[in-house]
């Protein structure tokens, strides 16, 4: 009935993710053939400052693991997002987190001016004002949606349209008055990279994994029932606005912090979670692990791809998450609908 | 006493929809809710379960009110079936089945014979590798009300178990109508209290031990079947002029109009 069970997929891509995470280390402007990664890894583990040893494990490697992580965050935060609005096309965008953000990193890339050299944690600036940006559109989009009654699933959608659509216009107001430099950095941010990643920021990213790989499995019950709809929620025991207000902020917090880190990584929320939804099912017990690795294994592949593909310069990972993911998705809906097994669209 | 409602009234949006509204429910009952549209029947569903606080008077499940129950304490002695319920997401039945097991933690293997056991009693034990989406509606309410049984399957806590049903067999066929209507006498000879809001007069007759015609958010009777079915009742609530016989196969009333 299914193409997978759901044991076998989290085996897969358990083994996976080492696997492309050394391919990743191996490939760039410069490959390193398997034997000279080993030499090189006891080398740099003895304490030696080899060429290729600080290229491999100084460059390369907290940039991948910030992929992996930024994976993990963005795949999680779209699993919960379609599960709290019942939709499989939902993602966490539609809460004004991207829209938020970029507004936010728009403002201090065009009025930060002279402090735009400053950061703190190795975040620049323009990260934190993509995190507050983030964060102060999410927290409105919930503020509008909640009443004494609870909150409206239906009214934060349109809510979060509305303040999408402001942040936007705040955006292009922002781009206004920039200059052309002020523009390229805009738009550069917007289309998501993972350049200049660097331990600090690996850490400060591993926080938001961590928080969400520790919180929104333990809620796959409650979403599992919430599917169902609010009441029947409700009547299973579900303490659905408790339920609502824990996704809500652990996935505007991960999101905020994965948008800050590396601008706007496109579709990765989306597609992840609905690519494992048509593998093993909707059960929130085994999507919402399985999304988070495959979340990091997808973006592991398209972050190396970035880097090879026009060497010697390098792609914006958000292009190539987007140019690659669509089409294998739509061919994926294809299969699958071939095979008589519609998924989850009508 | 399982459920017991005192003088019960509710305003919502400044309409008042239910008013002095009191009655109880037995281990053992089967209490059918009925009355035209708009008569305020699946509202007082709502105010039962706890969903929707009570105005004025007082809702009590056995012995607390309904508002101090923990949410999962409740969900483990109260079942309760919507009209109609839509889930979009393709879950095969035995995982929609399972979801009734929600607030429970007895583990997978009891859990798995619970769903067997509920699905073969709406008679949906071959639909169980069946994806639910895919379905028709019929099926889908079957399995629905297999959902809401597995919650409530085994009387935990010592606690008297409440099945509120709003419209069971509004898609069912002749033959899954029957079969839902006996399950639900059946569940009731166990000790279940059952509460059921039905629009087929004859039906409920079938069915009920007791009657409970709403009119405007009001009690217009309660009471056996042969009190509440009479064609006076049935000619001033529903403005429908009828003559009651006796169903020659059980005898309870029968309506005709």
């Amino acid at each position: 009935m299914r193409p997978l069970h759901h044991r076998q997929l989290l085996w897969v891509l358990l083994l996976a993710l080492p696997v492309v995470l050394v391919l990743g280390l191996l490939s760039g402007a410069v490959f390193v053939t398997p034997g000279a990664f080993i030499a090189t890894l006891g080398d740099w583990l003895a304490g030696g400052q080899s060429r290729d040893g600080l290229i491999l494990f100084a460059i390369r490697l907290p940039r991948l693991i910030l992929a992996a992580l930024l994976g993990l965050v963005l795949a999680g935060a779209g699993a919960v997002m379609q599960g709290l609005f019942r939709n499989p096309l939902a993602d966490p965008s539609l809460i004004g987190v991207a829209s938020g953000a970029s507004a936010g990193a728009g403002f201090v890339v065009v009025f930060g001016g002279a402090l735009l050299g400053g950061g703190w944690l190795g975040m620049s600036l323009v990260a934190l004002g993509a995190f507050a940006g983030g964060f102060v559109a999410v927290l409105l989009v919930y503020r509008l949606a909640t009443t004494t009654a609870g909150t409206s699933v239906s009214t934060m959608l349109l809510a979060g349209i509305a303040i999408s659509a402001m942040a936007g216009a705040l955006n292009s107001l922002f781009g206004f008055f920039a200059d052309n430099d002020m523009l390229r950095r805009i738009s550069l941010w917007q289309m998501g990279s993972l350049e200049g990643a660097n331990w600090q920021r690996v850490g400060i990213v591993a926080v938001a994994a961590l928080l969400m790989a520790v919180v929104l499995p333990r809620q796959s019950g409650a979403l599992n029932a919430l599917l169902l709809g609010e009441s029947e929620a409700r009547h299973l025991g579900v303490e659905v606005e408790a339920l609502k207000r824990r996704v809500i902020l652990v996935t505007a917090f991960g999101v905020g912090i994965a948008v800050a880190s590396s601008g706007i990584v496109a579709f990765v929320g989306l597609m992840v979670p609905h690519w494992v939804r048509l593998l093993i099912g909707p059960d929130h017990r085994h999507l919402i692990p399985c999304s988070l690795i495959m979340g990091a294994v997808f973006m592991v592949v398209a972050d190396t791809l970035a880097r090879v593909l026009i060497l010697p310069a390098e792609l914006p990972t958000g292009v190539i998450t987007a140019l690659i993911g669509a089409p294998f998705f739509v061919s994926l809906l294809i299969q699958q609908r071939r095979r008589g097994y519609g998924g989850v669209l009508p | 006493m399982s459920l017991a409602l005192d003088r019960v009234g509710l305003d919502l949006h400044g309409a008042r929809l239910l008013e002095d509204v009191s009655f109880a429910v037995e281990q053992g009952e089967v209490l059918a809710i009925l009355g035209p549209n708009g008569a305020g029947k699946s509202t007082l569903l709502r105010v039962l379960c706890g969903e929707w606080p009570a105005t004025t008077g007082t809702v009590t499940f056995n012995g607390r009110p309904i508002q101090h129950w923990r949410p999962a304490d409740k969900a483990r002695a109260m079942g309760v079936l919507p009209q109609d319920t839509s889930l979009e997401f393709p879950f095969t039945v035995e995982e929609v089945v399972m979801l009734g097991r929600t607030p429970h933690r007895s583990g997978q293997a009891r859990d798995r014979a619970i769903v067997a056991d509920t699905l073969a009693a709406v008679d949906g034990g071959h639909l169980r590798g069946r994806i639910y989406t895919r379905l028709s509606g019929g099926e889908k309410q079957r399995v629905q009300l297999a959902r809401v049984l597995a919650q409530i399957w085994e009387e935990r806590d010592g606690q008297h178990r409440l099945l509120l049903l709003d419209e069971p067999t509004a898609s069912f066929d002749l033959a899954h109508q029957q079969l839902t209507l006996d399950l639900v006498r059946r569940l009731a000879g166990q000790g279940f209290a059952v509460v059921m809001v039905l629009h087929d007069l004859n039906m409920a007759a079938r069915c009920a031990t007791r009657m409970l015609l709403l009119s405007c958010g009001r009690v217009w009777e309660c009471g056996p079947p042969e009190a509440v079915l009479t064609p006076d009742n049935i000619r001033e609530v529903f403005g429908v002029r009828a003559v009651i016989e006796a169903n020659p196969l059980t005898g309870a009333p029968l309506v005709i109009t």
